[in-house]
């Protein structure tokens, strides 16, 4: 008998704990600035003594998988999700995700930048928080290019680009020319490539939906970036994405680097960046059109109307998103890794402008991306770096996947082209966009 | 006489009407477990169903399906799968068989050698994959890489350039030690006796082994080669982790379309069509070598 009262104990006292708890699992993708949120989150349960976080972190692509499969077939897995400027509109208009109201003054909602809020809203309702937003630009490395006599204006363009690749290129110095995004994935290298098009003067669709992969501005954007991987990148390119390449650039390996302002924080800092006083930064460089040179993605916060425990989430994000985490990750970590793209505050704040070389290119980048406005000629889609439906993510893939077999060899431009502008034109069909 | 009916020993217990219903959950069990998921992919094949646009659903017969065969990828991916599982066999069977006679003989440390040789099946696929991608075959960072630089040649991107060989490698590695065990299980039970009248009779070890040892295998391998056939045909976690299909179609075989068309496009009809497609070519390729097998059975018998 004692046995089972004390088994009954026990139980009763675990239960009243559990009870008095709640645990909110986050699905997050493995950025540095999550990384940093992970480190800090003793800060925010200490604050909310009710609450513990768990936490899922997970490389992009299988981040995005995981979590589109959870919500679409309404599992339930996640209370708080980490989705872009992609998934909040079309999830939010899906009735997939809780708007996010109701949250206090001291949030100051006005503080976040109006590009990044428009672009996680559906008709005017705000469907997540944004935990970082960025842009993409140039960096590049100032020692080398001042030894070749190289100076980078505020706003270069693609022919200088090309050039400064090639005299740079020194494998046997172990330097290459250019590093770029290889790896397959219309969040990995589609989002690179699909700004090239944009700048040389191209689109993913005429306004009847009609894929337009086989046209002159796809094939020169195209053939200029497999030119640029192959002869003047690093080996192995489809097998590197953001991850990869920041590694490469933090160590010394790329002359120049065109990919997310996110990493400036990471290469501005000596505690994590091998060559943190030697990196230059610009916008990112433009060919014939500027429209869509540099695109515009916030990584943000969003519950699911499938998560049963809403406001412990909702407290979450809020926190995550607020200027007292920036002022907690400036203090702590530095103000050079402080989430940048997301308050007017942040880019005011002396102390950030004061750690931060590359602020006003970022901001500069954040508040001249248009995704109502991405191409040369008009589009019937939203989105700089991608085109807001969501077939998208089948599409981008497929034509990243392609691209890849093109830089790899396996087959030539041309033919690469018109295969997968055929199987795009297969899936739209099957979609219903075109009849 | 009742003494000598006790006597003699009793007869085998027939199945009685009894045993038949005391085995009725467990096949129920069995019915249910396996065949629910079958009934349900085949109810999808036949439906319009996209995740992320649920208002589009609806019957839409014989459409997946002839969306599928109209595709040029389908069709790269069920030679992709083919070329997989020959080669994989190929080597497995090959490697296999030398390894078994090899360790049929007796050496000092053949123990602690074969524990090692059987490793590399325990490994898990994914974890195998990654180590493969990013410790062997990187080109900047990879033990091969380092390889040839020491050499003076310049360092392969294997799943750039050769990506099936690269996955081959990858599965064979791992199925090798499965071979391998089978084949010198057949082999223990070959008679000393056979092979000793053979080296009476001149026979160099060369010839031991192509009239003797092999046509006593005959039976085994057959088993390894279905066994492995059936396992092949499934292989995605090392192409999931390591070339994801890539690069364009080249390591896209038809459990890798399936899972792009469940988790890249959302589309459960299609995928499920697919599903389908691969389970009729499953038994194809197992009537196939059953055929196979049955002729090496009844030619086993002398």
């Amino acid at each position: 008998m004692r046995f089972w009262q004390v088994l009954l104990a026990c139980t009763g006292l675990l239960l009243s704990t559990a009870l008095a708890q709640t645990t909110i699992t986050i699905a997050t993708v493995n950025n540095p600035d999550m990384i940093t949120m992970q480190k800090l989150t003793p800060e925010f349960e200490k604050a909310n003594p009710g609450i513990k976080v768990n936490w899922v972190v997970l490389p992009e692509n299988e981040l995005r998988q995981k979590v589109t499969t959870d919500i679409a077939t309404n599992a339930g897995s996640y209370d708080v999700l980490t989705i872009g400027t992609y998934e909040a509109p079309l999830w939010g208009k899906n009735g997939w995700l809780v708007e996010m109201s109701g949250l206090p003054a001291s949030y100051d909602l006005e503080d976040v930048l109006k590009p990044v809020r428009a672009g996680l809203s559906y008709q005017g309702k705000l469907y997540a928080l944004p935990f970082y937003a960025e842009s993409s630009m140039l960096y590049y490395r100032k020692d080398l290019f001042a030894a070749k006599g190289f100076t980078v204006p505020a706003q270069p363009t693609w022919t200088q680009a090309i050039n400064w690749a090639r005299q740079l290129h020194n494998p046997s110095g172990g330097v290459y020319g250019i590093c770029l995004r290889g790896l397959p994935g219309w969040g990995e290298n589609m989002a690179f490539i699909t700004t090239l098009v944009n700048t040389y003067g191209g689109r993913w669709f005429d306004e009847n939906w009609r894929p337009q992969l086989t046209s002159p501005e796809w094939k020169r954007a195209i053939g200029q970036y497999v030119e640029l991987v192959t002869k003047y990148g690093p080996p192995g390119v489809t097998g590197n994405g953001f991850t990869e390449n920041l590694t490469l650039m933090s160590e010394g390996k790329c002359a120049m680097w065109i990919d997310a302002t996110v990493a400036a924080g990471y290469l501005a800092n000596p505690k994590t960046s091998k060559v943190a006083d030697k990196i230059g930064f610009a916008k990112a460089p433009v060919a014939v059109t500027p429209n869509g040179a540099h695109w515009l993605w916030s990584w943000a916060l969003a519950i699911p109307k499938s998560s049963k425990k809403v406001e412990a989430a909702k407290t979450f994000i809020a926190w995550a998103t607020s200027k007292e985490y920036i002022e907690l990750v400036g203090r702590t970590q530095g103000w050079v890794s402080a989430p940048p793209g997301t308050r007017y505050s942040t880019y005011n704040n002396p102390n950030y402008q004061r750690a931060a070389p590359f602020a006003k290119v970022v901001l500069d980048s954040i508040n001249t991306a248009d995704p109502t406005k991405p191409t040369l000629k008009p589009v019937p889609y939203t989105g700089v770096q991608f085109v807001g439906i969501p077939e998208f993510q089948a599409i981008g893939t497929q034509v990243g996947q392609f691209i890849a077999g093109i830089v790899a060899g396996r087959t030539s431009l041309d033919n690469g082209l018109a295969q997968v502008q055929a199987a795009v034109e297969k899936l739209m069909k099957e979609a219903g966009y075109i009849k | 006489m009742t003494y000598h009916r006790v006597l003699t020993r009793p007869r085998p217990q027939a199945l009685r009407p009894n045993s038949f219903w005391l085995l009725g959950p467990a096949v129920l069990l069995l019915i249910v477990w396996t065949q629910i998921p079958f009934v349900l992919t085949l109810y999808h094949s036949f439906r319009r169903f996209n995740l992320l646009n649920p208002e589009r659903q609806g019957f839409v017969g014989f459409e997946n399906f002839a969306s599928l065969l109209t595709d040029p990828i389908f069709w790269t991916a069920i030679l992709n799968t083919l070329v997989l599982v020959g080669s994989v066999l190929l080597i497995t069977v090959a490697v296999g068989l030398l390894l078994a006679v090899l360790f049929y003989q007796d050496f000092p440390g053949r123990a602690l050698a074969r524990t090692l040789v059987i490793s590399p099946f325990f490994v898990m696929p994914v974890v195998s994959a990654l180590i493969w991608k990013n410790m062997l075959m990187h080109p900047v960072y990879g033990l091969f890489a380092w390889i040839a630089e020491g050499l003076g040649q310049r360092p392969i991107d294997w799943l750039a350039t050769y990506p099936m060989q690269s996955i081959v490698m990858m599965v064979s590695w791992q199925w090798i030690p499965f071979a391998m065990l089978l084949i010198l299980t057949g082999l223990q039970s070959l008679s000393k006796e056979q092979l000793e009248a053979a080296k009476i009779d001149g026979a160099n070890a060369w010839q031991e082994f192509r009239y003797i040892i092999v046509p006593h295998l005959a039976q085994t391998l057959s088993v390894v080669v279905m066994l492995e056939t059936i396992f092949l045909l499934t292989i995605f976690a090392e192409i999931y982790a390591s070339t994801s299909g890539g690069p364009g179609l080249a390591t896209t075989t038809l459990p890798y379309l399936i899972y792009l068309k469940a988790f890249g496009e959302y589309r459960i009809g299609v995928a499920a069509a697919g599903a389908v497609f691969a389970v009729i070519l499953a038994n194809i390729v197992a009537i196939f070598v059953l055929r196979m097998i049955g002729r090496n059975l009844q030619g086993g018998r002398t």
